[in-house]
């Protein structure tokens, strides 16, 4: 139990620290690092809420699919050697003001509420179940999910093949 | 509780990234930091409130939006890129008059 809390705490320091770091980091492709190992963390965090399908998608896609994704968009779309490009940013005290208005307004919605567990669940997979609400309770989202996966993969080709069409 | 205060903490600086960077990719960053966070926030519902497993189904669903919205808006900022040899936002204003 002791080693469990230890390790939650260690996971969730780690996955705070590191969106920090994605947040402050001055050069984009370090930004896209941390996230790394931000997703890394809250995959972590999805196992110790009995999520272990959720753990799992979340590392196969967005660390697998999302990442290099956002990877690829910082190569292709910089200036490797422009240092003042890369340090771009907007004034730091107008954002930090608007993060802070936000920031406030969670924690009073957090602190004004009493938040306890009400049907503690034991650690069992999940897969199953979810499968079970997919086909059954989620049918008509699960089947627009897949028509916007389309859209988007369409949509995409379209946008990135559209320029050399015009040439 | 500890994971609603991640949650916000993520959150928070998810939209401190996005009011941050003036690049579209870092902003695409702070996006995702946003989605994760509202991710978290959903399974810590499903497990201590729920009594069935709707919150992962709609976290499945959130991360299927997330991978679609970096698709298109990583085609569109390269499209930008080649157009103006930029992904400052804050230098793309032909809408502006």
């Amino acid at each position: 139990m002791e080693v469990k809390e230890i390790l939650f705490y260690a996971i969730a320091a780690f996955t705070i620290f590191s969106a920090g770091l994605v947040a402050f980091a001055n050069k984009l492709i370090y930004s896209a690092f941390a996230l790394l190992f931000t997703f890394l963390g809250f995959a972590g965090l999805y196992v110790y809420l009995s999520a272990d399908f959720l753990a799992v998608t979340q590392i196969i896609i967005y660390v697998g699919g999302i990442l290099i994704l956002v990877l690829f968009g910082v190569l292709m779309t910089q200036k490797i050697y422009d240092l003042k490009a890369l340090a771009a940013h907007n004034p730091l005290w107008l954002s930090l003001g608007g993060a802070l208005f936000i920031a406030l307004i969670i924690a009073l919605l957090i602190s004004t509420n009493i938040w306890h567990a009400v049907t503690p669940k034991p650690f069992e997979p999940t897969t199953g179940l979810i499968g079970k609400a997919i086909l059954g309770d989620f049918l008509i989202p699960f089947e627009i999910a897949s028509i916007l996966l389309l859209g988007a993969l369409i949509g995409a080709v379209y946008l990135a093949r559209a320029e050399e069409k015009e040439k | 509780m500890p994971y609603l205060i991640i949650g916000a903490i993520v959150f928070t600086l998810g939209i401190f990234t996005i009011l941050y960077k003036k690049n579209a990719v870092g902003i695409l960053m702070g996006v995702e930091l946003v989605l994760n966070s509202v991710n978290i926030n959903f399974i810590a519902f499903a497990k201590f409130v729920d009594r069935g497993i709707s919150g992962q189904v709609i976290a499945i669903f959130i991360i299927i939006l997330a991978a679609a919205e970096a698709a298109i808006a990583l085609a569109i900022i390269l499209n930008i890129y080649r157009n103006k040899t930029t992904v400052d936002v804050t230098e793309l204003n032909e809408m502006k008059n």
